[in-house]
């Protein structure tokens, strides 16, 4: 219970939190690096996942390669790019990225596929094309599965992100491998606890704004 | 290929100690979560809270959970147990879930028939629950499986040995082949266990087989 105490302690205090490898940075590089990941991710997976919910194409071949992404060990992503591309941000981005995709892909298609055939179907008989039909009926209505895709990839983002710092770019992990290499053990569970609370935090926020979404007629 | 035949004996031994720690976590997070799963089940407005707070355990990363640990369990950071306590744990927040909704899934009839048949709650859970909320339980079991052999990876960084060591060997060293065999065993084994698992399932759960190959005819 003394380490938690120091851990606190180091967590609370000011000194931590200033100067330019302070916790103050460290959280936003966190953030800003999961905000980017998340961005380029949901660039490439969304509109690709939503493609094939609506035609049916690669299907199989998303269901193979979303499974397949899953038993990808992290860790050795992120050291494999690190080593192609050398020290920096771009070696955690593309990890980041080859990470989200798979998941936001899967909430896609996943989404767009759960919306009950008949209403599709009546779309169609009302005339609209079908990019009127995933637009307006499919999105909307597969809106909380698609949305899931992005909240899970987020998560994988914001955990992999404490491993960038292993490879030399910033981030929460900096202050905890260092206070790892130093034997610094306030300082390694402090950022620990910091990177928890940042987690937890977006999730709250991710449940929040789905909830929200669905007091939204026309919205499930 | 050439790296990789060379070190054939250390990749095995780092095999079989991520074996070790990932099989336990598995095994243990589905034991666990078959009672929490059943019982969440039942407590109705409390079920989505309850089940609601065993996902937000997910949230938390690997990486900073296997340092926190030590202080709530009293296990060293490179303890083997500290890395298999916190991979039981991600295990519980996905399979509780897939526990309570398997089931749920169960239909309230056949419950009610084997009770009405003279089961006790025991031999009803046993007999008449678990076998029909087996095909669900396996496809639960099997994403827990793939997630624990790939986030064991993580503890490397800390100095447990698994064949995530291959991959801060091989970045410190700048050995790409070491990381590229570490990647294509963790996937391998990954494979591997799903598969017997996919196995034990049949092995297990006979009666499935016959359904399908009517359903097929």
């Amino acid at each position: 219970m003394t380490h938690l105490m120091e851990a606190l302690q180091w967590v609370l205090s000011a000194e931590s939190w200033a100067g330019p490898g302070g916790l103050g940075v460290r959280t936003a590089e966190h953030l800003w690096y999961t905000l980017l990941a998340l961005v380029l991710s949901t660039a490439i997976a969304l509109p690709a996942g939503l493609v094939i919910g609506h035609t049916g194409r690669g299907r199989a071949l998303a269901v193979l390669s979303t499974g397949a992404a899953r038993a990808l060990p992290t860790l050795g992503i992120i050291t494999l790019a690190g080593l192609a591309v050398g020290i920096g941000l771009k070696a955690p981005m593309i990890a980041f990225v080859v990470l989200a995709v798979p998941s936001i892909i899967a909430g896609a298609y996943s989404g767009v596929e759960a919306v009950d055939r008949r209403v599709v179907d009546a779309a169609r008989a009302q005339g609209l094309s079908p990019w009127q039909v995933l637009v307006t009926v499919e999105v909307p209505l597969g809106l909380r599965l698609i949305l899931g895709g992005v909240r899970l990839a987020t998560l994988q983002v914001i955990a992999t992100a404490t491993l960038a710092a292993y490879v030399g770019a910033g981030g929460l992990g900096r202050p905890l491998f260092l206070g790892l290499r130093n034997h610094d053990y306030a300082m390694m569970l402090g950022a620990s606890l910091v990177v928890i609370a940042v987690a937890i935090l977006v999730d709250a926020l991710f449940i929040a704004a789905l909830r929200i979404l669905r007091r939204i007629p026309g919205i499930h | 290929m050439d790296w990789a035949l060379a070190n054939l004996p250390r990749i095995l031994s780092l095999t079989v100690d991520h074996l070790l720690l990932s099989l336990p976590a598995v095994a243990a997070a589905f034991l666990l979560a078959l009672p929490l799963g059943r019982v969440a089940d039942r407590l109705g407005r409390l079920r989505e809270p309850l089940l609601g707070s065993a996902g937000l355990l997910y949230a938390i990363p690997s990486l900073p959970l296997f340092i926190v640990l030590p202080i709530l369990i009293g296990t060293g950071v490179r303890d083997a147990l500290n890395v298999i306590v916190a991979l039981t744990l991600f295990g519980l927040a996905l399979m509780v879930r897939s526990a309570a909704d398997a089931f749920g899934a169960v239909s309230q009839d056949v419950r009610l028939a084997a009770v009405a048949v003279g089961q006790s709650r025991w031999g009803a859970f046993l007999t008449v629950e678990l076998p029909l909320a087996g095909p669900a339980l396996l496809a639960g079991l099997r994403v827990v499986s793939v997630s624990t052999i790939s986030l064991v990876s993580v503890s490397a960084v800390l100095g447990v040995a698994s064949l995530g060591s291959l991959f801060t060997d091989g970045f410190q060293r700048g050995i790409v082949p070491s990381i590229a065999a570490g990647i294509i065993m963790t996937v391998l084994l990954a494979v591997v266990v799903d598969l017997l698992l996919v196995g034990l399932g049949r092995l297990a759960m006979p009666w499935q087989r016959t359904q399908a190959r009517r359903a097929g005819s």
